[in-house]
């Protein structure tokens, strides 16, 4: 198999359209015949990121490579940036509004998932410039 | 257990995916934090809730969550529904509270893993 390439746009606060592209990598992970523990990884890792880049970095974009053994999962977001990423790595350390919380996200469980679920996980961030993340799941 | 069971323990009305109520699950989740759920992964789990959005039924998708059983009565929303059915998860809605319907389940034999 060749790698596979897919992009998508992560709209800013629409929560309608947010895990969209995650629920399209999944369903690619599933065609390609992944054990679905390792598609569970990568499509929670994935849809954390996601969500995130909707509530907290104004949207972005994903880019998605599948190779042989891996798929790594690039989020950009153009928000604001983490100024303390340790604490954000924290588990139950959230900087998000009350009506994130109303949708069920904000329990500061979001960078800790990610980490949980990836293999390796590579968190870029620039205060007033935005965030990049890269999760990486091997096969 | 079969999932036609929770049904009558919760004395819950399916909403959709009625045709899947053979499927049997080994674990519950009871939650309305989607990150706190997504922390707990395992196989053939259901999760109950009282958090009505579109993400709830994501959040199901990207776990394999067969069952969604929604408590204190709350309905699901149309798009809700409709993403329930193109990803063949069931949804119900009982009127107990979550603390009840977590106990009767649990006192029916579905502990799954603490």
């Amino acid at each position: 198999m060749g790698t596979i390439r897919l992009k998508y746009d992560i709209p800013a606060n629409d929560f309608i359209t947010a895990g969209e592209a995650s629920s399209n990598v999944k369903n690619k992970l599933t065609q390609i015949g992944l054990s679905s523990d390792i598609i569970k990884k990568a499509a929670i890792a994935m849809y954390e990121a996601e969500i995130n880049a909707v509530i907290h970095g104004n949207g972005g974009y994903a880019y998605v490579e599948i190779s042989d053994y891996k798929v790594v999962i690039n989020i950009v977001d153009f928000g604001p940036g983490i100024p303390d990423l340790d604490l954000a790595m924290q588990e139950g350390y959230s900087t998000a509004p009350d009506n994130i919380r109303e949708m069920g996200f904000g329990a500061g469980m979001g960078l800790p998932n990610m980490k949980k679920y990836a293999d390796k996980l590579e968190v870029f961030t620039k205060v007033g410039k935005g965030t990049k993340i890269i999760i990486t799941v091997n096969f | 257990m079969r999932l036609g069971y929770i049904a009558e323990i919760l004395d819950a009305q399916v909403i959709c995916g009625g045709e899947f109520l053979e499927l049997e699950v080994t674990a519950g989740c009871g939650s309305d934090l989607m990150s706190d759920v997504m922390a707990y992964v395992t196989e053939n789990v259901i999760l109950l809730t009282g958090l009505i959005n579109l993400q709830v039924i994501r959040t199901a998708e990207m776990m394999d969550i067969k069952a969604i059983i929604f408590v204190r009565g709350k309905l699901p929303i149309d798009s809700m529904i409709e993403l329930a059915r193109e990803k063949n998860i069931v949804l119900m809605s009982t009127k107990l509270s979550m603390f009840i319907a977590c106990g009767r389940l649990y006192n029916a034999g579905l502990q799954g893993k603490s």
